[in-house]
């Protein structure tokens, strides 16, 4: 039972609230959060691949990337550290798209980013129409401080799963903990059930 | 990051993360937007200087807020302390920073946060670049510093809009071995002698040290300042591996 914040009242906003997970609160800017400066990979040098547990990595250049079927959508982005964004629109690749003729036996995925970060997220979490590699934020292209030129995006994890200046996805038989992971944030990230924490 | 690194890391703080019942014990106005909240907390499993804490404040109705501060207070020190600067059109922080009186009581959970963390035995030099309210984790570092007695070499840069608007300004004075260089954005004293300017790579070219040093850095404050700050500190030639970032947008916190 939660003591009483004597004097408390809250600025309690109208949103519904089958779309703002417990403990979120939504805001209209768009906070950024990152464990380190923000990289520059020069677009003739960007590549994405897939590759870990495959019968044959594939890889895109820039080009090639922006070349394939793109889907433009409007989801609602929950950070760990509190916020929640609604309505954000976004256009990518989706990643069903980018595993087309991918045969692998891996369960797990480990996407990987400029900067060395990394995050773990389960196969079916990335398939099924469910992630996107997406480029552009609102209609213009994605800021380099949001993730730009590339980022994740699953929507239905929280936002740190959504990895910035993502280049790769690792297909991993094991599952790997990742930069935040191994850091004592929770392993899989279901904002519906609150999970922050390793130990939620 | 080193994956290894990554994994040392994780031998801090592995008691579960669960909510605790927090008593205000004590109240200290840092400047006219920010005070500090001393707080007894039963069986505070201790922390590492630079994590942070969740706050969740409940209202008669059951109605729950939650937000994120850094902690203040050296892991040495006997009470936890949060500083937190009131944010006008915020929900939690103007009631912490404005209502709150000593034996209120409010619940919190933590320590969070593996990355953005120094102890003595990673050693330095240290690089400490702050832009206003984010010197909180930094002073938690220095505090520590000073509990273990340690030598290691430490500068620390703050950026603030005025000298009033400076936390922990005596505190900061009287740090041994610390050098503690200011620069101030909007107000400055008539005899200000300090940098007078946003934070940029000819000011820390001249806080250092030098990128050959190989110093260990951690940059806290608003997103465009650590933007600016990271970038002018990757062009003097550091490694982006070295710089740790911490950031809040203006509705962050």
């Amino acid at each position: 039972m939660s003591p009483i914040s004597r004097g408390f009242r809250g600025r309690r906003t109208e949103v519904d609230p089958s779309r703002v997970p417990p403990g979120q609160y939504v805001v209209n800017d768009f906070p950024v959060l990152s464990a380190g400066p923000t990289p520059h990979t020069p677009l003739d040098e960007w590549s994405f691949t897939i590759h870990g547990a495959v019968d044959e990595p594939t890889s895109w250049s820039w080009e090639e990337f922006l070349a394939l079927p793109t889907e433009t959508f409007t989801v609602d982005i929950h950070c760990v550290t509190k916020w929640s964004k609604l309505d954000t629109s976004w256009t990518g690749v989706s990643v069903d798209t980018l595993f087309e003729g991918v045969e692998t036996e891996a369960d797990f995925v480990t996407a990987w980013s400029d900067g060395d970060y990394t995050t773990n997220i389960p196969l079916e979490d990335l398939t099924g129409g469910r992630a996107w590699v997406v480029h552009t934020f609102g209609g213009e292209p994605l800021e380099p401080e949001h993730g730009g030129p590339a980022r994740l995006l699953v929507p239905h994890l929280y936002f740190w799963k959504s990895a910035k200046w993502v280049r790769g996805l690792t297909l991993t038989i094991e599952d790997e903990p990742g930069f935040w992971e191994a850091a004592g944030y929770h392993n899989y990230g279901d904002p519906w059930k609150e999970q922050r924490y390793w130990s939620d | 990051m080193e994956r290894a690194a990554v994994l040392e890391r994780l031998s801090i703080a592995r008691a579960p993360i669960r909510w605790r019942t927090v008593t205000v014990r004590d109240v200290v106005d840092e400047t006219p937007q920010a005070r500090t909240l001393v707080l007894d907390v039963p069986d505070w499993p201790g922390h590492v200087a630079g994590q942070h804490v969740d706050v969740r404040l409940t209202a008669e109705d059951g109605y729950q807020a939650q937000r994120s501060y850094s902690i203040a207070s050296a892991p040495e020190d006997q009470r936890l302390a949060l500083t937190i600067e009131r944010l006008d059109d915020g929900e939690v922080s103007p009631y912490l920073a404005g209502e709150v009186r000593p034996g209120d009581e409010f619940e919190i959970r933590g320590p969070v946060g593996g990355h953005f963390t120094w102890r003595v035995q990673d050693g330095g030099p240290l690089l400490l670049v702050a832009g206003g309210s984010g010197l909180v984790p930094l002073m938690a570092m220095l505090r520590h510093r000073a509990a273990q007695g340690s030598d290691v070499e430490a500068r620390l840069l703050l950026s603030a809009r005025s000298l009033g608007d400076v936390f922990y300004r005596d505190e900061l004075s009287a740090l041994d071995g610390v050098r503690v260089s200011y620069t101030l954005t909007r107000e400055r004293p008539a005899d200000w002698n300090g940098y007078d300017r946003r934070v940029d790579a000819e000011i820390l070219a001249d806080v250092g040290p030098a990128a050959s040093a190989d110093p260990l850095i951690f940059v806290c404050g608003p997103t465009a300042f650590v933007e600016q700050a990271a970038e002018s500190l990757v062009s003097l030639g550091h490694e982006p591996g070295a710089i740790r970032t911490e950031r809040f947008g203006p509705t962050g916190r």
